[in-house]
């Protein structure tokens, strides 16, 4: 049944829209990572549509109005802090903080950090994380507090399928399923590689829907680089809280989507281009609101 | 020691749990998580009173920590509740990243530290802890001496904005802190005034520390005795106030010699006033089964090992 048949999705000329802020997104990437010779462009091309989506379509928020406890505002938690350059572009996009400051990622006396951090004050970050496999347990006490607040907002997390290896993330979701935590929306970069090649040769997952099924958890799937099934599973997460389980969707990206030398490989998980290699990369994605 | 008559036998962590219940009801913004060690921590008449502020993770601990500094996120004040061992040694990742990196508000309060854990053993009996903690940037660490202090610590750490380590144990131990006396986070407590020695104890030894300065009186050494509750941050004007009398110094902590109050009062000294300092401390091993006070005799923790640490200390100035 296709997810988008229950609910209805966004227009054609939002999904448009989304796609060329999706494009920015993806230069601002290449361009981070270019800049300080470091960081990991290929998870964060493969989300570049997930957060897309969801800082411009999904979450209810407001960037001006930023503080650490977003009483009243969707959260977001990005569990697999590697790929901070796609979130910093998304939120500098929506307006957290300047565009141009992306030009620090990585520099000495920077707040955007190697791996996100609250610990210099960005907008928009409410935890630390880069070390794996903690996020989803700091998503569910963020939700556990909007229910002791009364709060009706959501929590959403992102995690990588390599991090399904930690055990952390199991803890976290037993917890969640038994005592229904049904305001939290999880979402796997289901795109099947990390740092030492396939997860299936690395330590297979073997059928991961299954675990989370079998963990209590209600489960979506869906293609994280097709923004209209995207905008549809994440509507259909939203449609199912509130009804006593945890949301997960497992959603199967594309390491390096978008920049086709970085695609099909995990070579590109944790290296940056040369200028060669910067140039080849922005002539495969249109400048849609201007390079900082 | 007629200045500090015993009030009552009581466990620390018991001490815990009665300052937990108190704040639980002065402040609705409390909660407490425990991994499967309710009736340990003393935490079951918090979790009876206020059912909606308290969430048992089972036994999770890595997973607990995260969700406690999920729960700061929207103005919770969570205090974590397992033993020391698990809620430092396995879970130092979660603390250092989620918790103190993060800057979270998350109180870790710790029970059946150190060797008078008793029979359990070495598994459980964690003598590296406080190093652990005290190393972490912006964590405070706090080893309260008796039930009342514990309780007293407890309530005062809730109003302390930033994470916390509070350190406590199992067995019964002399009550002698009276309640008048005020706990204030970082200020050290001054219980007897001499002019030989300085000794410094945290935790369980304040007593034997006590006992032993009264022994020393016995023997014509005036020792003073400083207990230093707040291992990190240091009270360094008192610990260097004493010693600009005494002109030396004994440490006394149920904790490895490497890393704990002993070193932090090292540290502070190499610094600032070289002297000659002997450590009561565990001798770089870990524990055993046994009673909490054949084991301090045993690993050199007791009322004999401080007066004859004091002796050594005299004699070096």
């Amino acid at each position: 049944m296709p997810l988008t048949s229950t609910v209805a999705t966004a227009s054609e000329t939002s999904i448009a829209e989304l796609q060329r802020i999706a494009s920015q997104v993806r230069r601002d990437i290449v361009r981070q990572v270019h800049g300080c010779q470091s960081g990991h462009p290929g998870g964060s091309l493969g989300c570049a549509d997930f957060f897309t989506a969801l800082y411009f379509n999904v979450l209810r928020h407001d960037p001006k109005n930023w503080d650490m406890d977003g009483r009243g505002q969707d959260l977001f938690f990005l569990s697999n802090g590697h790929i901070s350059p796609v979130w910093y572009s998304v939120l500098a996009r929506s307006g957290y903080f300047p565009v141009k400051e992306l030009a620090t990622f990585r520099k000495l006396n920077s707040r955007l950090q190697g791996h996100p951090t609250t610990h210099d004050g960005l907008p928009g970050v409410r935890m630390a994380s880069g070390s794996l496999g903690q996020g989803l347990s700091v998503a569910i006490g963020a939700a556990l507090a909007k229910k002791l607040n009364a709060d009706d907002k959501l929590v959403f997390s992102l995690h990588g399928d390599g991090e399904m290896q930690e055990g952390q993330i199991w803890e976290a979701a037993m917890y969640a399923a038994a005592n229904k935590v049904d305001n939290l929306i999880s979402t796997v970069d289901y795109n099947g590689r990390q740092i030492d090649g396939d997860v299936d040769d690395v330590l297979p997952l073997w059928d991961l829907k299954a675990k989370w099924l079998a963990f209590g958890w209600d489960v979506l799937e869906t293609n994280g680089n097709d923004m209209a099934a995207l905008l549809g599973a994440l509507a259909e997460a939203k449609h199912r809280t509130g009804r006593g389980k945890p949301v997960m969707i497992l959603m199967r990206t594309e390491m390096g989507q978008g920049v086709d030398f970085m695609m099909n490989s995990h070579a590109w998980h944790g290296i940056a281009p040369n200028d060669e290699q910067l140039a080849k990369a922005l002539s495969q994605l249109e400048e849609t609101l201007g390079d900082y | 020691m007629s200045a500090y008559p015993i009030l009552d036998q009581k466990d620390t962590r018991s001490g815990f749990g009665a300052g937990l219940l108190e704040l639980g009801r002065n402040n609705p913004n409390v909660v407490g998580l425990c991994a499967d060690l309710t009736g340990s921590l003393k935490m079951d008449a918090f979790q009876k009173e206020f059912p909606e502020r308290f969430f048992q993770v089972g036994i999770a601990e890595a997973n607990m920590m995260g969700i406690a500094a999920g729960l700061t996120i929207g103005g919770k004040i969570p205090f974590t509740g397992t033993f020391a061992n698990f809620s430092t040694g396995r879970v130092y990742d979660q603390i250092r990243q989620s918790i103190a990196y993060a800057g979270k508000n998350v109180k870790i309060c710790a029970s059946h530290a150190g060797l008078t854990l008793g029979e359990d053993g070495a598994t459980h009996q964690i003598l590296e802890d406080i190093g652990l903690m005290r190393m972490l940037p912006g964590m405070t660490v706090i080893v309260p001496c008796d039930y009342n202090q514990t309780r007293q610590a407890t309530i005062a750490i809730a109003a302390h904005e930033g994470p916390v380590y509070l350190r406590f144990g199992r067995p019964k131990w002399p009550v002698f802190i009276p309640n008048e006396m005020k706990f204030q986070i970082g200020k050290a407590q001054r219980l007897i005034e001499g002019s030989d020695v300085s000794i410094f104890a945290c935790g369980h030894l304040v007593w034997r520390a006590l006992i032993a300065a009264k022994e020393l009186q016995k023997e014509g050494v005036n020792a003073e005795v400083i207990n230093v509750h707040t291992i990190k941050p240091l009270d360094a004007d008192a610990v260097l106030a004493s010693v600009s009398k005494t002109e030396c110094v004994v440490s006394c902590e149920e904790h490895n010699r490497y890393g704990g109050l002993g070193d932090t009062i090292a540290q502070l000294l190499a610094t600032r006033l070289p002297t000659p300092q002997e450590y009561v401390a565990v001798n770089d091993s870990f524990g055993e089964s046994g009673t909490p006070d054949q084991l301090l005799k045993k690993y050199g923790l007791d009322v004999p090992d401080i007066v004859a640490a004091a002796h050594r200390a005299i004699q070096r100035k």
